[in-house]
C-alpha cells in the first residue's frame, strides 16, 4: 500500500546540490523527473538525458565509467527506473567501477503517469539491494544533514556507490532538456572528445 | 547435460576469426550473456587484456553498455543467444533514437535441429524482430565466413552509426543435443 505521508526534500535542491562544482563529471539522467532535475539544475554538454529506455541508465552509466576510469560518472535516475533495472545491480557490482555512483530519486512513485506507488512506497530497500549486491558504498538520505554526507559520497567516495534520496512527490513545473537523441549524444561525445 | 553437437562444436576457427576482428576493430568492451556456441570467442575476449568482458545479466543490460561505452569513447561488441533479443527490444529504440552504433553478433537457437521446442518461437523470428527495431541482418550459415562478415558488419556500424547483428547459423555453432536424450517413435 502507498505510504500516506511525504518525504521532506526537494529533488531541484537536492540535484542542484549533489551537482554543484560537478568538476568533470558525467552525469546520465534517467527519464521522467531526474531529467527534469538535471536540466533545472543548469544544462551541460555532458548530461546525457534519457527519454526512453527505462531501466537502463545504470548500465550506460556503467559502459560509460568503464570508457572513462578516470571521469567520475553519476547515473541519477528514479526509484520506477532502478526498479526495472535491478539486474544492472549485480552486473555493475561484479564489474565494481570505483567511478560509478547511482543517485536514486526516491519518491516512492511512478510520477509521469499519475503517482503510482512503487515498490519503494512498501518498503523495499534499494540501497540494501545494492549492499547486498556488493556496493562499496550505500546510503539512504532522509534530510538535509543526511544529504550533505551523502553529497561527499557522490563526489569522492570509491565506488560503485549507491544513493538513495528520499524526496517529496510534490508536483513540480516542468523543466524539459534537449529532447533529440541523436543530439544529445553526438553533445556529449564532442565535449568529452573532441 | 548438455552440449553441442558437430563439426564445429565449440567454434575454434570462426572464434579465432572474430577475436582477430575485435582487435582490428579496436573493440574494448565485449558484453554477453553466454551462449555454448559463443563459449570460444568470450574465453578469447576474456584472455585479451585490451578487452574488458562483461557478463551481463540479461541482455538489455548489454544494448545500454555499449550506448554507455560509445559516449566515453570506445567501440563495443554484444554477445547472445537468439533467446536473448525478445530482451533487447525496447532498449533498441535508444539505439534508434539516437543513431548510437551498435555491433551485435547472435548465436542462433530454434533454426536448425534444434530439440528444445521452446527454443523455436524466439528463434523463427529474431531476425525480423531486430530488422522491425531497426537492426541490420547479416545471417551467417558458413563457418569460414563468419569472420568476414563481423569484420564488414564492425565497418558499416562505426563508419554509419547503424545497428547491426550477425546472425550465425546453427548450422555453424551446431546443434544443442541433451546427453541422454533418444530418439523414441
Amino acid at each position: 500500500m502507498a505510504g500516506v505521508r511525504d518525504n521532506a526534500l526537494d529533488r531541484r535542491d537536492v540535484v542542484k546540490t549533489l551537482l554543484a562544482n560537478r568538476d568533470r563529471a558525467l552525469v546520465v539522467a534517467g527519464l521522467g523527473a531526474p531529467a527534469w532535475d538535471c536540466a533545472a539544475a543548469g544544462d551541460h554538454p555532458l548530461n546525457f538525458y534519457l527519454w526512453g529506455a527505462m531501466g537502463s541508465a545504470a548500465m550506460i552509466g556503467l559502459g560509460l565509467a568503464l570508457a572513462q576510469p578516470e571521469r567520475r560518472v553519476i547515473v541519477i535516475t528514479g526509484d520506477g527506473e532502478m526498479l526495472m533495472g535491478l539486474s544492472s545491480l549485480a552486473t555493475v557490482a561484479v564489474q565494481a567501477p570505483r567511478n560509478l555512483v547511482l543517485v536514486v530519486l526516491d519518491n516512492e512513485r511512478y510520477g509521469e503517469t499519475g503517482m503510482q506507488a512503487t515498490h519503494t512506497a512498501s518498503g523495499i530497500d534499494l540501497a540494501g539491494m545494492a549492499q547486498a549486491a556488493g556496493f562499496a558504498r550505500v546510503c539512504t538520505v532522509r534530510d538535509a544533514a543526511q544529504l550533505s554526507v551523502a553529497a561527499a559520497l557522490v563526489r569522492e567516495a570509491p565506488g560503485p556507490v549507491m544513493a538513495v534520496i528520499k524526496v517529496s512527490a510534490a508536483a513540480l513545473p516542468l523543466v524539459l532538456p534537449e529532447r533529440d537523441g541523436a543530439l544529445l549524444k553526438n553533445r556529449f561525445h564532442n565535449a568529452l572528445l573532441g | 547435460m548438455a552440449k553441442r553437437a558437430g563439426a564445429n562444436g565449440s567454434g575454434a576457427a570462426w572464434a579465432v576469426a572474430v577475436h582477430r576482428v575485435f582487435r582490428e576493430s579496436a573493440i574494448r568492451q565485449v558484453g554477453y550473456v553466454p551462449d555454448a556456441g559463443l563459449s570460444r570467442l568470450i574465453t578469447l575476449c576474456e584472455t585479451d587484456s585490451e578487452i574488458r568482458d562483461v557478463v551481463l545479466a540479461t541482455e538489455e543490460e548489454g544494448v545500454a553498455l555499449m550506448a554507455g561505452a560509445w559516449l566515453g569513447g570506445q567501440r563495443g561488441a554484444l554477445l547472445m543467444q537468439s533467446s536473448g533479443i525478445g530482451n533487447c527490444i525496447n532498449v533498441l529504440s535508444m539505439v534508434s533514437a539516437c543513431a548510437f552504433p551498435l555491433m551485435m553478433l547472435v548465436t542462433m537457437r530454434g533454426e536448425w535441429g534444434e530439440t528444445n521446442p521452446w527454443q523455436v518461437p524466439m528463434g523463427q523470428s529474431a531476425a525480423r524482430h531486430l530488422e522491425l527495431a531497426g537492426v541490420i541482418v547479416y545471417p551467417v550459415i558458413r563457418a569460414e565466413e563468419v569472420g568476414e562478415t563481423v569484420a564488414q558488419a564492425a565497418q558499416l556500424v562505426f563508419s554509419s552509426s547503424r545497428a547491426a547483428a550477425v546472425l550465425i547459423s546453427q548450422r555453424v555453432i551446431g546443434a544443442k543435443v541433451f546427453v541422454g536424450d533418444e530418439v523414441k517413435d
